[in-house]
């Protein structure tokens, strides 16, 4: 498998790597046989309704819940012997927005400076870098508690790009944010790749934003990947299949008739699809 | 579309000017091996000065409980001299326990308030950087111990404005330095052992309540073991409180007391602490 955006001699190894991945929360299946390869340098989206267990399964990625051996990969480190060679390499933001309130701006994002060893000769500059490239310079010294929602997700981002990640995990960067700043978000993200190549793995269920920004989706539900394949692929593929002419259908199209196409040996009946509609759509 | 001046990073075809990334395309180096507990504690301490200069309230509203103790139940049983204490007046008896009693209680939040992390998010993206989960604890223990200290501060210049006569030998006063900061590691760390076990704030709220006048009122921080019925001795004597206060109080006052026992009690208690906390930190992952 060779990566998209690696120029080097060297075969690319992938920047994530799930093989029957499962993890259980009591008799919740959170993830339930999860295999999943993300390449080096793409914008991965993990797509799914509430509860398919996209933050469980970056959870088990980022080494904050335990696995068993050899599962998971993150750029060839096996995410339960070498825990901290992973984390080295992640930048994580996580669902809820997790920026400490007490602190500037700046004063987050020196935190994870400090954390992953930056020199301090090197550590004001680096700070102001990562708040520049997410556009709040002007608003680095204020107390993150009097920043908007949008805000503090660009905090965040810097507090992850400071280390100079080789992935970026973003779960639900965009959850709960209107509408401009969710653009905004993915301005900056996608900004970010463009200067330093790295490779990001986000969640998220809005459709129209892994449509529009993902190089390659998985379409996730209870637990496991029901589809693969970047967005054209996914709608094209679902056009075809229903032989009807008119407009490419939308991602959402391709989700509900996968998650309630019988792939699920136990869904395909109606409630379960309308269940699936209902969530998929719930905002926030 | 874009007039790029030899822009630096010709990947970026926006309108906006793109800022300058240049040290964020490579991680810094990784510091290993014995370096990297001293740099998390260092980080764990800024943080909580950076805080405190940013809300000083707590700093205040804390001092208003050792205050009464002092003014109150000191200056009254200074006046009935009802406890033995070798001579001193109560009040220079009792200022080295309150200076315990006020660290005790600022450590003992610090379950709580990594709990309200890990329901913040903080604590979750602290534990995906590279800092081992010991490493963490410590950093921790020792931030309890940067804000008791200050907290110490603050009592020790209450009591010298009530006329307690300490020392002010900067030795003595490392020592007293040093004890708050391990018997505050301990607490905070007991109180980050039971968050681990119990898990919600509501809990631990209702479970430090219940430790910290026990460990209080079975401690020589208000009268001494000697006193004590049986019972209680026993309690004192396991009670790292009591070693923290017997210390304060031989460095502060020049009591007679057992500093090497004292610190060796504190250091291994403490030592203690940051092991069970950070075995059960995982816990507060998941
Ligand atoms: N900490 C937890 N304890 C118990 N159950 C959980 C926990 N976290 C998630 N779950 C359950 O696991 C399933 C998957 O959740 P999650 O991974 O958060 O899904 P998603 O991120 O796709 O919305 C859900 O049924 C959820 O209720
Ligand atoms: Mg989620």
């Amino acid at each position: 498998m060779t990566g998209s955006a690696t120029d080097g001699e060297a075969p690319a190894v992938d920047a994530v790597s799930c093989s029957g991945l499962r993890y259980s929360f009591g008799e919740t299946r959170a993830v339930d046989g999860l295999d999943l390869t993300v390449r080096d340098g793409e914008c991965f989206g993990l797509l799914g309704p509430n509860g398919a267990g996209k933050t469980t399964a970056i959870r088990c990625m980022t080494t904050l819940l335990p696995v068993p051996a050899s599962l998971v990969h993150v750029f060839g480190h096996d995410a339960a012997r070498e825990p901290m060679a992973v984390r080295r390499l992640l930048g994580y933001v996580p669902q809820q927005l997790s920026a400490d309130a007490g602190l500037t701006g700046r004063e987050n994002v020196a935190l994870f400076a400090r954390v992953f060893d930056v020199p301090r000769r090197e550590r004001a500059r680096r700070v102001g870098q990562a708040l520049a490239a997410v556009g709040l310079t002007a608003a680095a010294d204020r107390l993150a508690q009097t920043y908007s929602g949008g805000m503090v997700r660009r905090l965040e981002l810097a507090q992850a790009l400071v280390s100079a990640p080789r992935l970026l995990i973003l779960d639900e960067p965009t959850i709960g944010l209107d509408p401009i700043a969710r653009t905004n978000v993915w301005e900056h993200i996608n900004a970010v790749r463009a200067a330093t190549g790295m490779t990001v793995l986000v969640t998220t269920h809005y459709m129209d934003e892994a449509d529009q920004y993902c190089d390659r989706v998985a379409l996730m539900h209870r637990g496991r990947v029901r589809a693969l394949g970047t967005p054209a692929e996914l709608r094209r593929g679902l056009k075809d299949r229903l032989g009807t002419d008119g407009p490419l259908p939308t991602l959402e199209d391709v989700f509900r008739d996968v998650a309630g196409s019988g792939l699920d040996d136990q869904s395909g009946d109606f409630r379960n699809v309308r269940s699936t509609r209902r969530t998929a759509s719930r905002v926030g | 579309m874009s007039e790029a001046p030899a822009a630096p990073h010709p990947a970026s075809a926006d309108a906006t000017p793109q800022p300058d990334l240049g040290l964020l395309l490579a991680p810094p180096r990784a510091r290993t091996g014995w370096r990297v507990l001293p740099a998390r504690v260092a980080a764990m301490c800024a943080v909580e000065l950076q805080k405190l200069r940013h809300d000083r309230t707590e700093l205040y509203t804390r001092a208003v409980q050792p205050a009464l103790w002092l003014l109150i139940f000191g200056e009254t049983f200074t006046r009935i001299k009802a406890i033995p204490t070798g001579g001193i007046p109560y009040l220079d008896y009792l200022a080295p326990g309150i200076i315990a009693q006020s660290a005790m209680f600022i450590a003992i939040f610090y379950g709580i308030m990594i709990i309200w992390e890990r329901d913040a998010g903080i604590l979750t993206k602290l534990l995906v950087t590279p800092t081992p989960r010991a490493a963490l604890i410590t950093g921790k223990a020792f931030a309890s111990g940067v804000k008791a200290l200050i907290q110490a501060l603050v009592v020790v210049v209450i009591a010298a404005l009530l006329g307690v006569a300490m020392t002010w030998n900067p030795l003595r006063l490392l020592g007293v330095a040093v004890a708050v900061v391990l018997g505050s590691a301990f607490f905070s760390c007991l109180s980050m052992t039971i968050a681990g076990i119990v898990l919600t704030r509501d809990r631990l709220m209702g479970i430090g309540q219940a430790i910290t006048m026990p460990l209080f009122f079975g401690s020589n921080a208000l009268y001494p073991v000697a006193v004590m019925p049986g019972w209680l001795q026993g309690v004192s004597n396991v009670n790292p409180l009591s070693y923290q206060v017997d210390a304060l109080r031989g460095l502060l006052l020049g009591t007679p007391s057992h500093l090497p026992l004292d610190f060796g009690v504190l250091a291994a208690a403490a030592a203690v602490g940051v092991t069970s906390a950070s075995s059960l930190l995982g816990r507060l992952a998941r």
